[in-house]
């Protein structure tokens, strides 16, 4: 157990780190960032936006690390994004406000999701397509889907019960934290302590022996698609309800990129396997950090792709062992390997 | 009459890796004009030899020399350039670009920078009429068979003005006619004056075009032989050996043929067969029975067990499992059936590497309770460590990376997955290659002990000592056919050979 435990810290190590750093920096460059105040019984402050709005991508990221642990990818979430909230605003304008329609909308919009995942879960795992093409299908199907049940309008809504999702408090934070928080509870309480993780993890880190050892591989891999899907559809939720309107054309536009990003810094491969749902939620928190932080600081906003840039690239050469023995010098760039050196891969004989 | 000089001449070779001697004091040569072959089962030192001869490997000690002189490339791309070409195994060329391409890939005729098409496929068509392969040379190459592919591979070998030709397992892949196509080129290109290296595990195949073999065992050179001298049995005699009688001390506690051909079938095949797999069989294997395979790699011995587990599923022929029909779709079916299969390849097949030895331990009884209904931690950690403790795996750390372990205690672990499952069929593919005498000798114990509690075993090992030890009965395959099954009464390891080298139907 303590080798296991050393072995996460280790893992998420750098990103804790590289969070850490960020937050300092805010705080030097602005000492009021740390700053929370409670106004009508609702906290507020940099902290609680960071929380807040990345509420939906911490959703996303942990659907996304079960995903990547099978060695597969979920293109598709940013337009499940579009899609649940296009669904739902729609059925909420059209609708007499009432919490029981802000439910029915909901229930439909994340009933579609799972629809959604359970089509990529069939074109992965019963066809075989590999997942990069097979959710970009939907990713670029999805957007137009969207645009279908939105009538290619903004839709927007003006419903309490509804935008509470999104910008809602309870017990004195934002109702969005609570659910992000509720999800990564249960899902990793699913994961752990059912077998499904371990399942999904030798699954990612052999297929084939994983077949052999009778694992119904097709079944699980299904099943985190479906997952992802619905995740993504929560987070739909709260994003448009944040802004009040679906945008089926912007709404979670490049948020499968900060996802998988996400799920990278957290610490899980993009070839299958170990997985941490723990680091996944560091990594939204790291990318969510950046946009506050480019904000806070004032960086001019032509800059921010660039500065979002080198910080992630700062967080994967620190993660990346060859880099790491470069930064350390040569005298320990061959550590002494308990087990025997691998032989030479083949080597093809090339012109 | 004077020997001519050999084009190759390889002595004292001496390669070693971390925890292997490879090859130990190795002779080797090859004249100009003749088809070699180089002849030893899996782990005998054919690979290594021929990395070393085509630079891949350099050599802890020994001489290579090329026509006369001395040589020591340093890579493949250097032995190339000094007339020895390798046609490996598996076909290295891009399935996506056409035959011409692929034959100058990378000495492609060039102007300015530009490639010159016509040239090329002008130099390609040459090449390939030499091995009278007359093709499309603009078409995709994956359009091509196999054969053609394989031919292909060949003819851009030759393009760099090749004396040595080193062919790897090139037939292991085509049907009997492609073979013939292949052959044929072979003995042209001989004719042409090339030194051929072929490697094969096909005894016939062998036996038709090579003139001169060389044997290998455990790293040791065995001996050169002339084809005409040997005959299909001295060959896999020699190939095979006599092992050291590790196991004399085997107390005889499984229980004896009688018993066993009295208990019911537990298992019964019929007909049972695949395309390109293992042609049809019928096979009985009683309660508390050992049936041994014994064959040649590539005579079917793993694609037979694949097929009983459900790894594969037959297209021909039915099982029954205690008399009942059933169908071995999936390896779930096979483990739902109470069947294991421990699987050749350990690391592609068995092990999920990053995982720890406990983990990797209850994988197949986890499958089998389903995600839903998981073993406690508690749980695991007992069955890890009752099988740590039972089968001596090491390090004793059920948190260790199974990765991390040698090749004898990853072993164990498939092992220790496969018993917690409490099957009532074990099958186990090579479950002793490449592990120490140690592990060795208690697989083989615990096999025994296995078989009088009551479970059946099929056995599947290239050591025919190791099978006859432990079997009730033997059956042996051959290209891909079981070509006879014997009851383990006064049977000598020759008389499998025999049935092994000759298909002799007993």
């Amino acid at each position: 157990m303590t080798a296991l435990t050393g072995l996460t810290k280790h893992r998420l190590f750098w990103p804790v780190v590289a969070l850490l750093v960020l937050l300092l920096g805010d705080l030097i460059a602005s000492p009021s960032f740390f700053k929370i105040e409670l106004r009508d019984g609702h906290l507020y402050g940099n902290l609680v936006d960071i929380l807040k709005n990345g509420a939906p991508l911490i959703l996303i990221a942990i659907g996304m690390t079960l995903v990547i642990a099978t060695r597969g990818i979920d293109l598709s979430v940013g337009s499940v994004v579009a899609i649940s909230g296009a669904l739902a605003c729609l059925w909420v304008s059209d609708n007499p406000d009432g919490v029981g329609t802000t439910l029915v909308a909901f229930g439909l919009a994340l009933g579609l999701s799972l629809l959604l995942g359970v089509w990529n879960g069939w074109l992965v795992a019963v066809l075989g397509i590999q997942p990069i093409i097979a959710t970009l299908i939907l990713m670029v199907a999805g957007r137009g889907i969207a645009q279908l049940i939105s009538g290619g309008q903004i839709i927007t809504v003006n419903s309490h019960s509804f935008e509470w999702i999104g910008s809602g408090f309870l017990f004195t934070l934002p109702g969005a934290i609570l659910i992000a928080l509720a999800v990564f509870v249960l899902a990793s309480l699913l994961v752990r302590r059912s077998a499904l993780g371990l399942l999904v993890e030798a699954v990612g880190g052999n297929p084939e022996a994983s077949r052999l050892a009778g694992l119904r591989s097709a079944r699980l891999t299904w099943l985190v698609y479906v997952f992802c899907a619905l995740c993504a559809g929560i987070a739909g939720l709260m994003i448009s309800a944040n802004v009040h309107s679906a945008d089926a054309n912007h709404a979670g536009l490049f948020i499968e990129l900060d996802a998988i990003l996400a799920v990278v810094v957290g610490g899980t491969q993009l070839t299958g396997g170990r997985f941490s749902l723990g680091g996944a939620v560091i990594g939204a928190l790291l990318i969510q950090t950046l946009t506050t932080t480019v904000y806070a600081l004032g960086i001019p906003p032509e800059a921010i792709m660039l500065f979002k840039a080198v910080v992630v690239l700062a967080v994967c050469l620190l993660q990346s062992p060859a880099f790491r023995r470069k930064l350390r010098g040569r005298q320990r760039a061959h550590p002494v390997s308990p087990e025997p050196a691998p032989a030479p891969e083949k080597v093809e004989v090339g012109a | 009459m004077p020997e001519p000089q050999p084009m190759v001449r390889m002595s004292g070779i001496r390669k070693e890796f971390p925890g292997v001697l490879a090859l130990d004091d190795v002779a080797f040569r090859m004249f100009p004009g003749e088809v070699h072959a180089l002849m030893g089962e899996n782990g005998a030192g054919k690979s290594t030899l021929i990395k070393v001869l085509t630079g891949v490997y350099g050599v802890d000690a020994g001489t290579i020399e090329l026509n006369g002189g001395a040589v020591a490339f340093s890579g493949p791309g250097e032995a190339q350039q000094a007339g020895v070409s390798t046609v490996y195994q598996e076909v290295n060329l891009c399935p996506n670009l056409s035959v011409a391409e692929n034959v100058c890939l990378g000495r492609e005729p060039r102007r300015f920078g530009r490639i010159q098409w016509g040239p090329m496929r002008r130099r390609a068509e040459e090449l390939l009429a030499r091995l009278d392969v007359h093709v499309d040379v603009s078409a995709e190459l994956s359009t091509c068979s196999i054969a053609v592919q394989q031919l292909v591979a060949i003819a851009r070998a030759l393009d760099v003005d090749a004396r040595v030709l080193v062919l790897d397992e090139p037939t292991s892949s085509l049907d009997t006619g492609e073979v013939e196509q292949l052959l044929k080129v072979v003995r042209s290109l001989r004719e042409q004056g090339l030194a051929i290296l072929f490697v094969s595990h096909f005894i016939d195949q062998v036996f038709a075009v090579a003139d001169r073999m060389t044997v290998l065992r455990n790293g040791k050179l065995i001996g050169e032989y002339r084809t005409a001298d040997i005959t299909p049995v001295e060959l896999v005699t020699k190939m095979i050996g006599k092992e050291l009688r590790v196991l004399e001390t085997l107390e005889d506690s499984g229980p004896t043929r009688a018993e066993v051909a009295g208990a019911p079938v537990l298992l019964s095949a019929e007909d049972l067969g695949r395309k390109g797999g293992v042609e049809p069989f019928s096979l009985d294997v009683h309660a508390g029975e050992v049936v041994g395979l014994a064959g040649l790699l590539g005579s079917g011995r793993t694609e037979l067990a694949r097929l009983l587990f459900g790894a594969d599923h037959a297209d021909s022929g039915s099982v029954r499992v205690d008399g009942e029909l059933t169908n071995l779709r999936t390896p779930r079916a096979g483990l739902d059936h109470r069947i294991a299969f421990l699987s050749e390849n350990r690391k592609s097949e068995g092990l999920v590497e990053e995982l720890t030895v406990r983990e990797n331990i209850v994988l197949a009884l986890q499958a089998s309770r389903g995600w839903a209904r998981p073993l406690s931690r508690r749980r695991q950690d007992e069955i890890a460590r009752k099988y740590i403790e039972t089968l001596d795996i090491r390090p004793a750390d059920p948190e260790a990376l199974v990765g991390n372990l040698s090749g004898g205690n990853q072993q164990k672990v498939l092992l220790a997955r496969w018993l917690i499952t409490e099957p009532r069929l074990l099958i186990l593919d090579e479950p002793t290659r490449g592990i120490d005498i140690g592990a060795k000798t208690e697989i083989q114990r615990l096999v025994t002990q296995l078989s009088a509690d009551g479970m059946a075993v099929v056995y599947i090992s290239a050591e025919l000592e190791e099978v006859l030890r432990l079997s009730h009965r033997v059956v042996v395959l051959r290209d891909r056919k079981v070509v006879a099954q014997r009851e383990n009464q006064g049977l000598t390891a020759d008389d499998v050979m025999a049935t092994m080298a000759e298909g002799v139907q007993a």
